[in-house]
């Protein structure tokens, strides 16, 4: 073969090449250029209704909205008897699903970390932790509410406690286990009895933890609507009875929202805006904590 | 048929609407989270990273409740005239298409439902997906970029199968909230008990939004029995997915530990 020849065969060969870089050139930027609007896509719908819900809930707030009971249509009046029942589940809820979540954790973390029970707990757990939340709204009616004959905060409270649960138990466990081993060797070392190590050593260790947990927890069901339909109910009034129906911002709001009534709209944006900001404030409490904890 | 006068009750419209909006959802969502989680895992510029991993984890965190309102308030609205009225237009005569986009263009229905569940799903899969991604060696990743392959060719043929078995637990795991996903889809499908035809734009009605409309004023004995069954088949369904996303994402976990 000549050079001649042979310089021809290389530049076909290195303008093939050249084409088959550029088509996978172009390919990457492609799917780059997508991946790039699917983020921007994603940041959209969060702005957007944002942007919504502060515009649509600033006109609705007015000192009336915290201060009056749910009106009858087209008359003024407010959101505070919800305010007040959200408030109180909610607080019921933490307090009977905290400390069961915690000591579950520490079961997991620290006495059986291996065993049957475990694992078969951890299971179930996660998935209790992605149940539909109205099944455990439909658990709770059959449960408590068909027993007692009677909507109530309570089994509104009740509902709500058990999605609390499983989302304390995961974040104790997982915070427990990041405590280094060291630490609690040293106090077993020093010929402490396991409880004290775990209430003085581990659990202090994995506070910011598990106290984001617990906020992540209350997060997550002051926005819940489903387990409450029927369960707490609805209330038109002021109630701190909780073997009464109570009412709750986001069963009021579901009640306001659908309804044709212009002043109802008006109050359920400013109850969407109230529970917005509250829940989103608490997640970034939440993550603000445990950043300074690394 | 589903007729609470009649006191009959079959849960086949029920079931087809929570199917219907979920795979909608899923088509909408499966590939924006990869794109998402693609951006955030290999072309975000590093401070860029932990704002954009907030804020789409944010868009978790909101209640379901604002998507439903937003969603039947303002978003309805904005699909009938900018998406439904248009497609109509053009599909009407177009056969099978055009079956599909049929029925009145409100906004609410089948399609609003499914989009919504979309944006709801999309923190959960993209999350799931960027921590999948995050835990692919950088040996492994590193190795291709040094035969010369670019950005995307790296995530499809060497991340994206590494980390196949958890990518698909995201996306079950998404597909188990948009099956139980109540209130959002309660105020956007429309609520109705008949089957007319398969457009996407018709009202429907799914097992969430059944349970969450009916149950409290269902009288005792049939109505309500049937609901309560509603929610075990509800239930179910979720459970099955949720074990499978489960399993797969422990067998990710597990040949992480031994590769490494």
């Amino acid at each position: 073969m000549s050079t001649a020849q042979n310089l021809l065969v290389a530049k076909a060969l290195a303008e093939t090449r050249q084409a088959k870089f550029a088509a996978r050139n172009r390919v990457n930027k492609i799917a780059l250029t997508l991946s790039l609007a699917a983020m921007a896509f994603g940041v959209f719908w969060l702005i957007w209704i944002l942007w919504e819900t502060l515009r649509q809930g600033v006109g609705g707030l007015a000192i009336a909205t915290f201060t009056q009971m749910t009106p009858p249509p087209n008359e003024a009046g407010g959101i505070a008897n919800a305010i007040f029942g959200s408030f109180v589940m909610v607080m019921l809820a933490t307090f009977v699903g905290t400390p069961i979540g915690i000591m579950a954790g520490i079961y997991l973390a620290e006495y059986n970390p291996k065993g049957l029970l475990s694992s078969v707990t951890r299971f179930v757990n996660d998935i209790l932790l992605s149940a539909p939340s109205i099944v455990i709204g439909l658990f709770v009616y059959a449960v408590v509410v068909a027993y007692f004959k009677t909507f109530s905060g309570l089994a509104g409270a009740i509902a709500l406690a058990l999605i609390v649960i499983p989302v304390v138990i995961r974040t104790t466990e997982n915070m427990l286990q990041l405590v280094p081993p060291g630490l609690r060797e040293a106090a077993y070392a020093l010929g402490t009895p396991k409880w004290r190590v775990i209430t003085n050593i581990t659990l202090r260790a994995a506070r910011a933890g598990v106290v984001t947990g617990v906020l992540l927890a209350v997060a997550r069901i002051a926005g819940e609507t489903a387990p409450l339909l029927f369960t707490a109910l609805n209330n038109q009034f002021w109630t701190a009875d909780v073997s009464q129906p109570m009412a709750s911002l986001p069963v009021t709001i579901f009640k306001f929202a659908m309804s044709p009534y212009e002043n109802w709209q008006q109050l359920a944006w400013a109850g969407v805006f109230l529970i917005t900001i509250a829940v989103l404030a608490l997640n970034i409490l939440a993550r603000v904590l445990t950043r300074n904890k690394h | 048929m589903w007729d609470p006068v009649k006191d009959e009750y079959g849960g086949l419209v029920m079931i087809y609407g929570t199917l219907a909006t979920s795979i909608i959802a899923l088509v909408i969502a499966v590939p924006v989270s990869f794109g998402i989680a693609l951006f955030l895992t290999e072309l975000s510029p590093s401070w860029l990273k932990r704002p954009l991993g907030t804020a789409i984890e944010l868009l978790a965190a909101v209640p379901s409740i604002v998507y439903g309102m937003w969603g039947l308030l303002v978003f309805g609205p904005i699909l009938s005239t900018w998406v439904q009225q248009p497609l109509q237009k053009l599909l009407s005569d177009v056969p099978y298409l055009g079956a599909l986009v049929s029925g009145p263009p409100v906004g609410i229905g089948i399609l609003s439902a499914g989009i919504i569940l979309a944006i709801m799903i999309i923190p959960f899969i993209a999350s799931v997906m960027r921590d999948v991604f995050e835990v692919t060696p950088p040996l492994l990743k590193e190795s291709a970029y040094g035969l010369g392959s670019t950005t995307w060719e790296v995530v499809s043929k060497v991340v994206l199968p590494y980390t196949k078995a958890g990518v698909i637990g995201g996306i079950m795991l998404g597909l188990g909230r948009a099956l139980g996903e109540t209130m959002a889809v309660t105020f956007v499908i429309g609520n109705m008990n008949q089957l007319n035809s398969l457009s996407v734009f018709e009202a429907a009605n799914s097992i969430t939004s059944a349970l969450a409309n009916e149950f409290a004023e269902a009288g005792a004995g049939l109505h309500q029995a049937a609901l309560m069954y509603l929610g075990l088949v509800l239930f179910f369904i979720t459970f099955v997915v949720l074990s499978l996303s489960k399993m797969l994402l422990a067998k990710m976990k597990k040949s992480e530990g031994t590769k490494s």
